[in-house]
């Protein structure tokens, strides 16, 4: 299989212009006729919808959640990046995308990189344009802070709730297209299969979660916007409903599955504390603006941070990467508290936690600043730990948080599935082995309001102008009964345990082995552990209810199901990839300071793994990354 | 700690519904009440039970998905908070808590503690929203917006959606919501053009859904998990009288 990216011609800076300039495009008056399907309504499939809605097109969006407004996108905390400028400190497109390449340990694609950069500024100007209330100064004018793994200031937020604010105003432009009719909005509808007609992806199958129904909707093009595959952990700090089988049944239906090892671990979450815990808690980046991340410098120090003195606090990021500090990448922060865990100097009752301290900040700036600046993250922290912030320290602990890997997909956001598109975290596109912090909601958006609409109808004028495929031809029918054998396998599997308890067990093995740190030995044995959970899963699995109503236990029955496939590929993806890099860290690949060491000579390239079929081996396939702009460098942060 | 729950069980909006007893041992009282709830299920799975039927997603306050009436108040008995945000160490071992969903006529029940606030997305597509053609926007920085009007617009923009005004009120108003979606675009500068439309379209469509009057007795601000003032119900209503007046006189934009 032969992946070819596509990009433009042109020197880097032009390749988008060019490609937008000489694209091809839909007549107005042939829109309508083009019914498009989109899965999923966080920021990439919202404002997906309501841009191609507003252009003219038959939009159809579903997503799983009772309303449009509930996706995960909303949680996130931090802010947004976009090459502004405002603050005059050095900031330009090129600074955001050699940042984002660099962030992304050059495991990235030049051309899409510098194209995320280059549309960053105008998702700043539709989103206040729709009445977003970003954070401003007294002037007026918008405010920005400093977020991980960059210099300078170009992180726009709306206080702790930036990701809700943003899915708000895309929520509130697809709201208005649903009103005008051009878009029809499907909720409590998941997709549970795909449907390849010739070859090419033109339609779905979906269960309506609350009747239990299922319904075939075909269509000209299938987007899905469905999200990270995080939750193969278990606990992360994704929602709980936030699955990878629209992408998995997608893969398995011949789409390509990109580096699926590549899973950001975030430094700063509240750490585990029982369990029956269902989610982790994430403290936003932003908070290392001003916080300062310590552990004790002695092993075992077992002393309130209160009555640890200053000289035997040990502010190890601030020592090992002077110039970055406590903004050091997430990846490289995840690891080094790791490594003071590891020591034995984690802090709290299981000794899995590090310090992330506001005293001197709140010395500095007072109370109120600090208030003002993170109020509602103090908030959330006391509420989930009975703690205060303002006098000790938070604790916290690195959790799943993102997948930068996803589905293979080209230029134009494409997958090798032709008329299968694939947007935001979703797609492996952007962020190469590590995403840098709000570059999630910067690439969620460019993605849905300015790549899509611009590159699908490049797909779209050589589709003929003929109704979509018809519901009732074999493809549809064949893949409804996959999905009720699937369904009916589940309900009459009179198994003795129950969906969540394999979960459970999946997350455990996948943070053991596939987790920080990774080996060979481990990452062989995960695989074996994993196919004998996978047996015991379909063999003794209990599911209770009935299909034709709401039931969640089935619901997430098909979602664990995919997990425990999926996880197998990242494990398999992090055992082939014999390198370093990102998120993907390898113990026998390393420097002799415990630096991630790359292999750019044989790993500079784009791993795609082909589904082969059932239990079957899966074929990795190979894009190489030419890097024409950047050069590759030790990532150092020092 | 243990307690005691009486929860609401229904298998649909057509059928009756009644409450059910069960018992939750051995809990951590730092578990989330949701987290109660999982425990709760995966005993009921193991005993070959069905699970009770309740609604969440994000478990962090954020989503809006979470809706259960606790001991009679939305989302429990403390402030600010959604469901998910409700920890165990608010109650006492061997309290006994009463569980049902967010009822209203508006957010017909879809099972159990679960109910359907599509009436919620019909408010909006009403109105809540600048219309702005992607791409046409100017330069962010071209509207300078003062910072109090900016914080105030954020303290409405706050809102979850999760329904809890509506379940607080007696009258099932949908007030608080409206006000506040209403109130931040009508704050703003970008969303004056619409400013009348707005108000009349989306309070015709609250009417619509089935939601209640507003009495002015505030318990859907006390109940907001993001605790969103009632004081926006007074810019709602004049922007209300200003819209009507000015389309019964038929009068100019002059």
């Amino acid at each position: 299989m032969i992946l070819d990216p596509k990009i433009p011609e042109g020197p880097l800076a032009d390749k988008w212009k060019n490609h937008v300039d000489h694209g091809k495009l839909v007549n107005p008056a042939n829109k309508r006729k083009y019914e498009i399907i989109i899965v999923g309504s966080g920021l990439a499939g919202a404002s997906a919808a309501a841009t191609l809605g507003e252009l003219g097109y038959s939009v159809k969006c579903f997503s799983f959640h009772d309303s449009p407004r509930r996706a995960h996108s909303i949680a996130a905390q931090g802010g947004i990046n976009a090459a502004k400028n405002y603050q005059n400190d050095g900031d330009s497109v090129y600074r955001l995308f050699y940042d984002t390449i660099k962030g992304g340990d050059y495991r990235s694609r030049e051309a899409n990189v510098h194209r995320l950069a280059e549309v960053s500024t105008n998702i700043i100007d539709q989103c206040v344009a729709q009445g977003v209330p970003f954070a401003r100064e007294y002037g007026g004018t918008l405010s920005n802070r400093s977020f991980g793994g960059a210099q300078v200031s170009r992180t726009f937020y709306a206080r702790g709730q930036t990701g809700q604010q943003l899915l708000l105003g895309a929520y509130s432009a697809l709201s208005r297209q649903i009103g005008l009719g051009t878009v029809e909005m499907f909720c409590n509808q998941e997709m549970l299969e795909l449907v390849v007609v010739n070859g090419e992806a033109k339609g779905i199958i979906t269960r309506n979660v609350n009747t239990g129904e299922i319904q075939r909707h075909s269509a000209h093009a299938v987007v899905l916007g469905t999200g990270g595959y995080g939750n193969v952990f278990n606990l992360s700090t994704y929602a709980r409903n936030s699955n990878a089988t629209a992408a998995w049944r997608a893969h398995r239906k011949g789409a390509t599955f990109a580096n699926p090892c590549y899973t950001q671990i975030h430094p700063t979450c509240i750490p585990v504390s029982g369990d029956y815990q269902s989610k982790l808690t994430l403290m936003s980046e932003s908070l290392r603006n001003d916080g300062r991340i310590w552990a004790p410098e002695k092993v075992g120090d077992k002393r309130p941070p209160n009555e640890i003195p200053e000289d035997e606090r040990d502010y190890y990021l601030e020592r090992k990467y002077p110039s970055f500090g406590n903004l050091a990448p997430r990846d490289i922060s995840s690891r080094a508290a790791k490594e003071a865990c590891d020591e034995g100097r984690g802090v709290g009752e299981t000794g899995l936690g590090v310090y992330l301290d506001f005293s001197d900040a709140i010395k500095r700036l007072g109370e109120d600043t600090i208030r003002e600046r993170y109020g509602n993250l103090f908030a959330i922290y006391k509420e989930i730990t009975n703690e205060s912030a303002y006098e000790t320290p938070m604790r916290i602990y690195p959790a799943v948080h993102y997948t930068m890997g996803g589905l293979w997909v080209d230029y134009n956001l494409m997958s090798n599935l032709p008329g299968l598109f694939v947007m935001g975290e979703a797609n492996f596109s952007d962020h190469g082995a590590n995403r840098l912090g709000a570059s999630a909601l910067m690439q969620g958006l460019a993605d849905g309001y300015f790549v899509l609409p611009n590159t699908l109808p490049h797909y779209l004028a050589d589709v003929p102008r003929e109704p979509a495929p018809s519901i009732d031809g074999p493809e549809f029918v064949a893949a409804e009964g996959e999905v009720m054998e699937r369904t009916g396998k589940f309900l009459n599997n009179n198994g003795t345990k129950s969906v969540k308890s394999f979960h459970k067990r999946l997350g455990e093995i996948m943070w053991n082995y596939c987790g920080m740190a990774r080996t060979k030995e481990g990452l062989e044995k995960a695989i074996e552990l994993i196919q004998q959970l996978r047996e015991e899963f379909w063999r003794d699995v209990r599911v209770p209810g009935e299909g034709k109503e709401l039931n969640q236990a089935l619901e997430q029955a098909g979602r664990v199901a995919d997990f425990l496939e999926l996880g197998e590929l990242m494990c398999r993806d992090a055992l082939a990839r014999e390198e370093s890099c990102g998120g993907h860290f390898r113990d026998e690949h390393q420097y002799p300071d415990g630096e991630a060491m790359r292999d750019d000579e044989a790993f500079a390239h784009v791993a795609a793994w082909e589904f082969k079929g059932e239990n079957e081996v899966p074929e990795r396939h190979v894009e190489p990354l030419d890097y024409e702009e950047t050069k590759f460098t030790t990532r150092s942060y020092k | 700690m243990n307690v005691k729950l009486r929860v609401w069980r229904q298998k649909n909006n057509d059928t009756e519904g009644g409450f059910e007893n069960y018992e939750a041992k051995d809990l951590n009282p730092n578990m989330s009440f949701l987290e109660m709830l999982d425990v709760v299920n995966e005993n009921l799975t193991d005993d070959g039970s069905d699970p009770i039927a309740f609604a969440y997603d994000c478990r962090e306050g954020i989503c809006g998905t979470c809706s259960c009436m606790i001991d009679g108040k939305p989302h429990g008995p403390e402030t600010g908070v959604a469901t998910c945000q409700t920890y165990m160490r608010s109650f006492k071992d061997g309290d006994t808590i009463t569980v049902e969903p967010f009822k209203a006529k508006a957010f017909p029940i879809v099972k159990d503690l679960v109910t359907d606030r599509e009436a919620f997305d019909k408010i909006q597509q009403a109105g809540g929203f600048v219309s702005v053609r992607t791409g046409a926007a100017p330069d962010a920085n071209a509207i300078p917006i003062g910072k109090d009007i900016a914080d105030l617009a954020m303290d409405a923009a706050a809102c979850i959606g999760c329904g809890a005004c509506v379940a607080a009120c007696k009258n099932s108003s949908a007030m608080l919501f409206v006000s506040a979606k209403a109130g931040q675009l009508n704050l703003l500068p970008q969303g004056q053009p619409e400013k009348d439309t707005r108000v009349l379209n989306m309070v015709a469509s609250m009417d619509e859904a089935g939601f209640g009057n507003c009495t002015n007795q505030y318990e859907c601000s006390a109940a907001c998990p993001k605790l969103i003032s009632e004081e926006f119900f007074s810019k709602l209503n004049r922007d209300y009288m200003k819209a009507s007046v000015k389309t019964l006189f038929k009068a100019k934009a002059l």
